[in-house]
């Protein structure tokens, strides 16, 4: 008799659990990829662990405080390290809605990875999205900190070399109004005609002075 | 009484208020700051790659000697004989070429609006790279934290950052869209800067030169090391310069040679003009030309080996990463043990498996990944700076500290060309006097920097990007090589060639060689005139289509290709024209005074002719 009525939980229980069961959650970890050689290998004690987990964060749920470990059901371990989990009722006749399990599960996400040293990417709940981290800006956006510092040092240098040139200009007016009268005469000497020099024209129609002739030039050929 | 006096000393007293180099080292570097510039770095390699590798040296070479060296030798030689900017170059080599210099400096004024807006986006790179992690790595959540921005996950991390969080692009380009004001503080910083480089003309761009042509060396210095020693690099490296010599049949080769080296020296932008205006009479402009245009070449190589070998390491990183996508697929279907198919094993494995249940295989969504094609995936201009190599820079360990000196590489190049710009703007503008003497340097360096600002706000649109690609296609290409044609026709045709090198002759010792006539006279006008023609057939033929992003379209990421509306394709047309307008405006402005002054004159003439013959 006892026999029949233990066939009968385990028959009920392999039915409860199924891949792509009612209420049935498939998760993956990826041990190995989060870490290395310090990996773990995962036999029964972490199952119970992680049935553990998922009964801790049931009991979170209103009316559901009274969820045992015993409750929690595991099938379909691969090697892969994937599975799938239900949890039942105390009855163990049907199982917890998905948006129960669901609702638990993102409430305590961070403390289910940590148990297990993984993150949201090497363990996944295929189905349930995960909660993703607030963006860290901070008040101020590093560049508008970068920017002040750049610009507050453009428009230091550009008034120290206004200034400079400013009183470059006037001891030179200060100088140059004693040799006015020199440049004045030397300005009349330069023939300016249509505002282009002379020289820049054909210089071979005029004089050219021997001194800017090159050596081979002066010895007179053969 | 003035012929009497030595020519020489002639031009010392007049020209005592024309500044001059502190030395020759910084005049040479000036010019090569301004022909080395951002194109070096993306155009160069993208142009290698493309057509065939290390084949491609080969039109390189010959148009750098047939065409570049000789038309900046011209450019060199009548900047220092003349001593005037591009305006006043053209009206003393002949009044009715005025129009030249005019064109030149309108050039000179389109491309620095739309050259410094590409620096505007390099600060804010530059500004952004202070972090860790980049934040151009990962996308940001969306409103409710259920998952990522959907625009952002469609189309990868570092296109978001720059479509969106950089330029905040509209769909369209009629689509204006607001300014965006983190870019108008980086146009504000970036023309800052500009100012302050240039405010005393060539004696605090003659300080400033110092630094920003020299940084970039250093930081492609560091590159290629780091560079060389990331795996992969070598595969990048062999796929750039294995040469494919079919491809040499392709005339389009031939012409994007020509164009290549024409717009890497930054020839007729007046520029050069303006430098070597600054020079002492009797300086040695052939030997300068000549290692200018070598070291601008040198650099294109050097550059393109860094570059290459850091995209061969990204390819390999994503041929990887494709790989263990793939990888995933299978041990997640199969419920494999972690790792247990490794990158060698997996075609062994995918092969096994396609045997024995080829359905599951058949339903996974796995993609081809073949090394070739990452290394085919070449980018160039803003494309290979903002998204490829970002993205390159993700995966290298440090990657804050590479993408600042990046990003502070590329400020540094791209500031050094804008002083060149900039002195063909001013350096006419002080020659005509457009302002009265007692005015001081700095207002009209600071009046030219600001009327460019403001001109350069329309960059700062969410369209602006559009825009901008607009003013790269249509404003420079087919100006500058007219005039470049125009230069060489009026130097050796109007100004005469024996004048010009006799000229050439007093200032450096030397009458030009055989080599410069041939290529003056013959060589360097005829490519010019090819290109111009080529550029004219394919301005007809190509359709005026560009590529927008928008998230709409279906085949997003893909960008949309769309077709200029055509208020502006009237403005594409302004730009391309308007310039060279000049030409025969200015022509037309000396022709028709001096006919009517003869039309006068003869009329005076026969006048007392008549008088004489009904005498007195």
């Amino acid at each position: 008799m006892l026999w029949l009525f233990f066939f009968l939980v385990t028959a009920i229980h392999a039915e409860l659990c199924q891949p792509d069961a009612e209420n049935a959650f498939k998760v993956r970890l990826s041990i190995r990829t989060a870490l290395g050689d310090k990996a773990y290998i995962w036999d029964k004690n972490e199952e119970y662990l992680f049935r553990a987990m998922v009964a801790f964060s049931m009991r979170k749920v209103p009316n559901r405080e009274a969820t045992e470990i015993s409750h929690v059901l595991l099938c379909n371990v691969t090697q892969r390290v994937s599975f799938w989990f239900v949890v039942t009722d105390p009855l163990k006749n049907h199982t917890l809605p998905a948006d129960e399990v669901q609702w638990a599960i993102r409430m305590n996400r961070n403390r289910i990875n940590n148990v297990f040293f993984l993150n949201d990417q090497t363990l996944e709940f295929l189905k349930i999205p995960s909660t993703l981290a607030p963006p860290t800006d901070p008040s101020v956006p590093i560049w508008i900190i970068i920017f002040g510092v750049i610009f507050g040092i453009i428009i230091v240098a550009t008034t120290l070399l206004v200034l400079s040139g400013i009183r470059q200009r006037r001891r030179k007016n200060k100088e140059s109004s004693e040799v006015d009268d020199t440049e004045d005469k030397f300005e009349n000497m330069a023939t300016i005609a249509n505002s282009i020099l002379c020289d820049s024209l054909d210089m071979k129609g005029g004089l050219v002075n021997d001194v800017f002739m090159t050596e081979d030039e002066r010895l007179t050929p053969l | 009484m003035a012929q009497a006096l030595a020519p020489g000393l002639l031009v010392d007293t007049v020209e005592d208020r024309r500044p001059q180099w502190d030395n020759k080292f910084q005049y040479l570097l000036s010019c090569v700051g301004f022909a080395v510039g951002l194109g070096n770095i993306w155009r160069f390699p993208y142009l290698c790659q493309t057509y065939g590798g290390g084949a491609f040296l080969i039109p390189y070479l010959i148009a750098l000697v047939c065409e570049g060296i000789p038309l900046f030798h011209i450019e060199l030689a009548i900047g220092q004989r003349l001593r005037r900017g591009s305006i006043g170059v053209w009206t003393a080599i002949s009044p009715y070429l005025g129009g030249v210099g005019l064109g030149c400096f309108t050039v000179s004024f389109l491309v620095s609006l739309y050259y410094n807006t590409v620096l505007v986006w390099v600060l804010w790179y530059f500004l952004n790279s202070f972090q860790q992690p980049l934040p151009w790595s990962t996308c940001p959540p969306n409103l409710n934290r259920t998952g990522l921005v959907a625009e952002c996950q469609a189309s990868g991390t570092v296109s978001y950052f720059w479509y969106r969080q950089t330029l905040n692009i509209t769909a369209d380009i009629s689509d204006s869209g607001t300014v965006q004001r983190r870019l108008l503080l980086g146009q504000v910083a970036s023309w800052a800067v500009v100012y302050l480089c240039i405010s005393r003309g060539i004696e605090t761009t003659g300080k400033a030169i110092y630094f920003t042509a020299l940084f970039p060396y250093l930081v492609l210095t560091i590159f290629l090391v780091r560079g060389l020693t990331l795996p992969g690099a070598t595969e990048g490296l062999t796929y750039l310069f294995t040469p494919n010599v079919q491809t040499l049949l392709n005339p389009r080769v031939w012409l994007d040679a020509a164009t290549q080296i024409f717009f890497s020296l930054s020839l007729a932008f007046g520029g050069h003009i303006a430098f070597a205006s600054y020079n002492p009479p009797r300086n040695d402009c052939r030997r300068d030309a000549v290692i200018i245009a070598l070291v601008n070449s040198v650099t294109s190589l050097y550059a393109s080996v860094t570059i290459f070998s850091i995209m061969g390491f990204k390819a390999t990183n994503d041929h990887g990463q494709c790989l263990d996508r793939n990888i995933l697929c299978l041990i997640n279907e199969f419920s494999l043990p972690e790792q247990s198919i490794s990158r060698d094993s997996y075609p062994a494995a995918l092969l096994h498996l396609n045997a024995t249940q080829p359905g599951r295989v058949a339903r996974l969504p796995l993609r081809a990944c073949s090394l070739k094609d990452f290394l085919d995936q070449g980018a160039s201009g803003p494309g290979l700076a903002f998204i490829v190599f970002t993205e390159a820079v993700l995966h290298m360990p440090g990657a804050t500290v590479w993408a600042v000196l990046f990003f502070g590489m590329l400020f540094s190049l791209g500031l050094s060309s804008m002083f060149g710009n900039m002195e063909g703007i001013i350096t006419p503008l002080l020659d005509m006097g457009v302002l009265p003497r007692w005015v001081p340097k700095e207002v009209l360096t600071g009046l030219a920097c600001l009327l460019c600002f403001l001109s350069a706000t329309c960059f700062t649109l969410q369209s602006g990007s559009y825009w901008l690609e607009v003013f790269d296609n249509f404003a420079a290409s087919l100006n500058l090589v007219t005039f470049a044609f125009l230069e060489v026709v009026g130097v050796i045709y109007v100004y005469g060639m024996k004048r010009f090198c006799a000229d050439v002759k007093w200032m450096t010792g030397q009458w030009p060689s055989l080599y410069w006539r041939v290529s003056w006279r013959v060589v360097s006008p005829l490519m010019l005139l090819g290109i111009l023609l080529s550029y004219i057939v394919l301005l007809a033929f190509r359709s005026p289509s560009y590529k927008a992003w928008n998230p709409q379209y279906e085949l997003f990421p893909a960008q949309e290709e769309k077709i200029y509306p055509g208020w502006v394709q009237a403005v594409c047309m302004l730009l391309s024209f308007l310039p060279l307008l000049w030409v025969p405006a200015s022509a037309l402005a000396q022709l028709l005074p001096r006919r009517r002054q003869r039309r006068e004159d003869t009329q005076l003439d026969t006048g007392l002719k008549l008088q004489d013959s009904s005498g007195c």
